[in-house]
């Protein structure tokens, strides 16, 4: 549908193949009778048949992650759909296995090794912790399947086999530290953040950022163990240091009690300058706006983006899932995965892992909610960093976007 | 002269029926995926196994099985992780040669208590001992001061959650949440393959079957109706001059051991480590198997373990969304229609019937015969 004339003209270059290899095409359904044979575009013995994909989803549905990750399976599924109602995906219909991964790093790696070794997947579409990517990556290197990540990460990571549709580290931290140097005259920094391997990895290339590329100062630096929710004696030397800036790259349930003893200590957001990015619409929903109001979020992605792309996928998503449903950055990111994955096998002209994995470097995808965004040659997504002012509705007002696609870089030099 | 044997004699048919279900029934009718998945749960059996002596016989509620399980699994891991970090392997760090997880913390050298798992023999001995001694150092003061009951079994679940806590809070000596990932050789042999984890699955269940072995003599020594005089009036044993407590150190220190050993068992069929297997819930789940099967069975411990993890598998491939219920459901079912378990089940239905076509009068056997696999 909205695929238009490149999805016309991929389909009339495939026609000679297709008759080249004869019965089994000519015989597939009218509506898809311009796939190429199975035989040309899966020689890996993937799920693939003359009619249907199949592809995994692997979130956690269940357990402690669950309320993170339903909108990444939400996000894949409406794309999965999308892509169907429009030819799919080289004139074959994608079909999805679900597995849970149960919030459990262990299920995560059993499930992948499931959809990669029995129902062979083309693709999979999942993971949101680092922790539970760390377990399957070795899964997928082994069997040779294809991740398609949603979330923003720490980095230091990138492999064949896995595509990051989020930002790594560098690409959600430097431009938003620029920004309120620019902006608000920031000179003193305190960073928080929960205490594990993201939060760490990105104070650390927050400091290195401030400290050797904007000669100013860090003032303080404190981790809290995941769930933690005292954070009074921190907020309480936050008011003796004095900053210029909070960093706050707090996780999870832990950021309703943050925000709510900052309100109650008396730290006004509008006065006193708050980045996070670790805060979207879904965790403002736990949050609730009139705590958080003010605060500043570095993302690629606001529900409230003003472009076509965007409003026509608010508005699916919302008719889909229902009108309350609000949509945060790690959700635009997963609906990016199905899209990116359909384009790369079409410029590829194949489901081959191998030929996927050697074609994603430079596909474009200009439909993308976000805006136009393209993969790099390491795997990682070229995008927009925006900073965002929350509002009391829940809701960012965008303060400021680059002006061009951010670079990603994984393994950023001068930051380790 | 049969009458004594008959219980060592049933004990020996259960033993044979598991060897050949699990050694030779299961690898011809599971492909290779199922088989490590069916690999994968035993080991969680050794920690069965092991809270069948504990808890079923000896009285020991542990609700901290998960700590030693992990203790035996992390040791394992430290040593495949040195073994994949070689220099080569690591050459895009600051400091190549060191873990991954140390680098990205800034840790610079290997830290004292990794060095010794640069060697196999030394990790192969912490599997066992690194569990034992730390249920020595655990249970020796609690047992001496008659800590028992309820209280032992809550600060055991009040372990499993400091041990948790400690191994995510020390990620650059433990690689935190995310546990120690990517594991690929053990000694050169890769233990990725189809073929490695083949070979792994038959030397987890030998090690299981030596396990059970092992428990099923010591149950049947002295030392065993010690330990069950010792569950049901411990107060006499001690007036008859036993030391109570040192049993029950041994007892629980055994079980410590074949649950470390489990846990290695683990990390080389899975492939990685985590604090996941470490906190309050695992530890439960496993005392839930225990519970499933039977505690006091050995055998039931087995099945009831392989019964809880095909259920969690197929209920979760079936129903992403519902599983847990499922789950739940069976384990109420467990609860109200056969408190004793499988074992339970298999003696009210089965042995009476199977006894009656022998001919032979109802013995009421201190040991239990296997439940059929389900």
């Amino acid at each position: 549908m909205n695929l238009g004339r490149r999805q016309i003209l991929k389909g009339l270059a495939a026609m000679p193949v297709a008759s080249a290899f004869g019965a089994s095409a000519f015989f597939s359904s009218s509506a898809f009778a311009q796939a190429p044979a199975t035989s040309a575009v899966n020689t890996t013995g993937l799920a693939v048949t003359d009619t249907e994909v199949t592809v995994g989803i692997l979130h956690s549905v269940t357990g402690t992650m669950a309320i993170s990750e339903t909108g990444s399976v939400q996000a894949e599924k409406l794309a999965i759909d999308q892509i169907n109602a429009s030819g799919g995906v080289l004139g074959r219909k994608i079909k999805y296995v679900q597995e849970d991964g149960a919030s459990d790093w262990p299920t995560f790696a059993e499930k992948a090794k499931k959809l990669l070794v029995q129902d062979k997947c083309a693709s999979v579409f999942g993971c949101w912790t680092s922790a539970s990517r760390k377990a399957v990556l070795p899964v997928f290197e082994q069997y040779n399947g294809m991740l398609y990540y949603p979330t923003f990460y720490e980095g230091l990571e990138q492999s064949k086999n896995v595509i990051y549709t989020g930002q790594e580290a560098t690409q959600q931290i430097i431009a938003g530290l620029n920004w309120v140097v620019q902006n608000r005259g920031a000179q003193t920094f305190y960073l928080l953040g929960s205490d594990y391997i993201w939060p760490r990895t990105s104070n650390k290339i927050a400091r290195k950022h401030i400290e050797n590329f904007l000669n100013l100062k860090v003032v303080g630096e404190e981790y809290f163990p995941l769930g933690h929710t005292q954070f009074n004696s921190a907020i309480n030397k936050i008011k003796l240091k004095k900053p210029d800036v909070i960093y706050a790259i707090i996780v999870g349930g832990s950021n309703v009690a943050f925000y709510k003893q900052l309100k109650a200590a008396g730290i006004d957001l509008s006065k006193q300058t708050l980045l996070t990015i670790s805060v979207t619409e879904d965790e403002i929903l736990g949050i609730g706006g009139e705590n958080i109001a003010g605060a500043l979020a570095c993302m690629k992605y606001f529900q409230s983006l003003d472009n076509p792309n965007n409003k026509a996928f608010v508005e699916a998503f919302k008719k889909a899932y229902g009108p309350n449903m609000v949509i945060g950055d790690v959700t635009q990111a997963a609906y990016l995965g199905p899209w990116l994955w359909k384009l790369t096998v079409e410029k590829a002209g194949s489901f081959d892992i191998d030929k996927v994995a050697a074609a994603s470097p430079g596909v474009a995808f200009d439909k993308a909610p976000e805006g136009y965004v393209r993969i790099h040659e390491n795997h990682h997504l070229w995008s927009k960093t925006r900073v965002g002012k929350a509002r009391p509705d829940g809701q960012f007002d965008v303060l400021y976007e680059t002006a061009e696609l951010v670079e990603p870089n994984p393994f950023p030099k001068g930051y380790q | 002269m049969t009458q004594a044997l008959s219980p060592r004699f049933k004990n020996l048919i259960g033993l044979l029926l598991l060897a050949v279900l699990l050694a030779v029934v299961l690898p011809l009718v599971l492909e290779p995926f199922r088989l490590n998945m069916v690999g994968k749960y035993l080991t969680y059996a050794f920690v069965a196994v092991g809270l069948v002596l504990c808890w079923g016989n000896a009285g020991i509620l542990s609700l901290g099985q998960g700590v030693f399980f992990g203790l035996g699994g992390y040791a394992m891991a430290m040593y495949l992780k040195l073994q994949s970090s070689t220099l080569e392997a690591t050459k895009i760090q600051s400091t190549p040669g060191i873990p991954d997880f140390m680098d990205w913390n800034q840790i610079t050298e290997l830290p004292f208590f990794w060095v010794p798992f640069k060697s196999l023999p030394l990790s192969l001995l912490a599997v066992v001992l690194v569990p034992m001694a730390f249920a020595f150092i655990v249970s020796f003061p609690m047992f001496k001061r008659r800590v028992g009951g309820v209280y032992f079994a809550i600060i055991t679940q009040a372990l499993a959650a400091i041990m948790t806590i400690l191994i995510v809070g020390q990620q650059g000596y433990t690689g935190g949440i995310n546990g120690i990932t990517d594991l690929r050789t053990l000694a050169g042999w890769d233990i990725r393959t189809d073929s490695a984890k083949t070979i792994l699955y038959f030397v987890n269940v030998a090690l299981l079957l030596g396990a059970i072995g092992l428990c099923l003599l010591v149950r049947g020594s002295k030392l065993g109706r010690i330990l069950v005089a010792m569950r049901d009036k411990e107060d006499r044993v001690r007036f008859s001059g036993y030391d109570v407590a040192s049993f029950k150190v041994f007892v629980f220190c055994l079980a410590a051991a074949l649950a470390g050993v489990g846990g290695a068992m683990f990390t080389l069929q899975v492939g990685f480590m985590s604090p996941s297997f470490v906190g309050i819930v695992p530890s439960i789940e496993m005392v839930i198997y225990t519970a499933v099967g039977g505690r006091l069975s050995l055998f039931g411990a087995v099945y009831g373990t392989l019964l809880v993890n095909w259920a969690k598998t197929s209920f979760s491939e079936s129903f992403p969304e519902l599983w847990l219920f499922g789950l739940g459901a069976l384990f109420i079912a467990v609860v109200l229609l056969f408190p004793n378990g499988l074992a339970g089940l298999y003696r009210s239905h089965v042995e009476p019937r199977i006894d009656a076509f022998l001919g032979r009068k109802g013995r009421s056997g201190s040991t239990p015969a296997p439940a059929p696999a389900e």
